[in-house]
């Protein structure tokens, strides 16, 4: 089930990327991102604890990860 | 929490208090040994969690051990308001010639503990105060500052004791004040605190109720007297919706979303934040509102945790609105919350505009959280309209 309130947008590449998947997974404090081996996946029923830290941007290559309030 | 009498009886005599024999039976067989031990005239109290045994019969007085293990029988199946007694109390019966009463509990106005003493006990002592206000003394005292046995002898005094029972009470109900102190009690009263024939006191019946969050610190206590850590101790057991509520703060670490107290009004209740649970539910009362739920929300829940919480009152019946409120807070966020709260909402089927009747919640990410209740026409305030307002707002939504 998607987001009510948070949409997460990942770049097809740095999605792909089993490094960056892992970095990802490790920085949400509320675990929006999965690492796995067909690489990341965005657990929706989790999108809305998101907390906007913005640790998420920081872990991946600048513009590749873009989270939306869906409420603005 | 509440101790029962034996319990209470046990931590009286931590500080000496004058004790008749007495012993905790589960049987008739052992109910008429602890006759034949005792000897003489006894008196049987079954052991619940509540006042009125001696109006619902579960007091009972017999003269010989034969008599104890029949009365035994017929008080251990008595259900006092609810509760079911665990086992029965034999004690020796005391020639009385007088019957006082002390209590301390806590005057959460003054934020003192309070003394209560009046040398009319064996009743309600509101009657007393009603009928016979000469005959009680009300003593407030710091909690801080090291305690006095004057202050015990003012209390005792101003009542009209004077002489040697004024002696003899004096350290009684001193040592009851310091008990009060020493294990974080909400409630150590002694009713009645008999004056026998000899002119000897000695605790006849008491009550004792602990504050719930102090169980922690006195845990060796708690095991001494055989107190699990499953047993709450509330004046009735939890309901469902209780045990619900319950749930819902377990399965999630984050934050609280507990405390659920059922009622049986229909504005349902998502409160909390330092102390602001127990004004606003005191504010929609006053305001004429009806309550269905008490619950203390704080510490930053999660959005599924606030959800949840919404859903579970929600579903509970004759709930027509709820009201989100809380303090100014700082270390939860409004933007979770109104995502929380919402989403709950939705989840139930019912529209946020219509079914959350105020929402209250100022301080850390109110501005974002803001966005998110007019996104979805939700009426809401800062912090410019005090928690007793917006209680008001909600229960004039509600008869609207």
């Amino acid at each position: 089930m998607p987001g009510l309130f948070i949409d997460v947008q990942v770049d097809p590449a740095t999605a792909a990327d089993p490094e960056l998947a892992s970095k990802l997974a490790e920085a949400c404090p509320v675990d929006i991102f999965e690492a796995g081996e067909a690489g990341l996946r965005i657990v929706e029923e989790n999108l809305d604890e998101c907390v906007l830290c913005d640790l998420c941007l920081a872990a991946a290559p600048e513009g590749s990860v873009r989270v939306l309030k869906l409420y603005e | 929490m509440r101790f029962y009498e034996y319990e209470a009886k046990k931590l009286f005599e931590k500080r000496r208090l004058p004790l008749s024999p007495r012993h905790v039976v589960h049987s008739a067989k052992e109910a008429a040994e602890a006759a034949r031990e005792i000897g003489g005239s006894v008196v049987l109290k079954s052991q619940v969690l509540s006042g009125g045994r001696m109006k619902a019969g579960a007091v009972k007085f017999a003269d010989t051990p034969e008599e104890a293990a029949a009365y035994f029988e017929t008080i251990l199946p008595i259900v006092v308001n609810g509760q079911e007694a665990r086992s029965v109390l034999v004690e020796a019966k005391s020639p009385v010639a007088q019957e006082y009463f002390a209590s301390v509990t806590w005057d959460g106005r003054r934020k003192q503990p309070v003394l209560l003493v009046s040398d009319m006990g064996g009743i309600d002592i509101e009657e007393v105060a009603e009928k016979h206000p000469e005959h009680l003394s009300r003593t407030h005292f710091s909690s801080l500052l090291p305690l006095s046995p004057r202050i015990a002898k003012e209390a005792i005094a101003a009542t009209g004791v004077s002489g040697s029972a004024l002696n003899r009470l004096t350290p009684i109900v001193f040592e009851l004040m310091q008990l009060f102190l020493d294990f974080d009690l909400t409630l150590a009263e002694i009713n009645p605190l008999a004056r026998l024939e000899d002119g000897r006191f000695v605790v006849l019946d008491g009550h004792v109720d602990m504050e719930a969050e102090a169980r922690g610190r006195h845990r060796a206590l708690l095991e001494e007297l055989g107190i699990g850590e499953d047993e709450t101790r509330q004046a009735r057991p939890p309901t469902d919706f209780e045990i619900a509520g319950r749930q819902v703060n377990e399965v999630d670490h984050r934050g609280v979303a507990g405390n659920v107290v059922e009622f049986d009004g229909d504005l349902g209740l998502v409160i909390g934040a330092g102390g602001g649970s127990l004004t606003l539910f005191d504010a929609v009362r006053k305001h004429g509102g009806r309550p269905a739920n008490y619950c203390e929300i704080g510490g930053n829940p999660s959005v599924s945790k606030a959800c949840e919480l919404t859903k579970l009152i929600l579903a509970k019946p004759g709930v027509k609105k709820i009201a989100v409120m809380m303090n100014v807070v700082s270390n939860t966020r409004v933007d979770i919350v109104a995502r929380g709260v919402i989403k709950g909402c939705l989840e139930s089927g019912k529209d946020p505009a219509e079914v959350i009747a105020i929402f209250r919640i100022p301080g850390a990410w109110e501005d974002e959280g803001f966005k998110i209740l007019r996104k979805y026409g939700v009426e809401y305030c800062d912090r410019s309209v005090s928690m007793y307002e917006a209680a008001g707002r909600a229960v004039a939504k509600l008869g609207a």
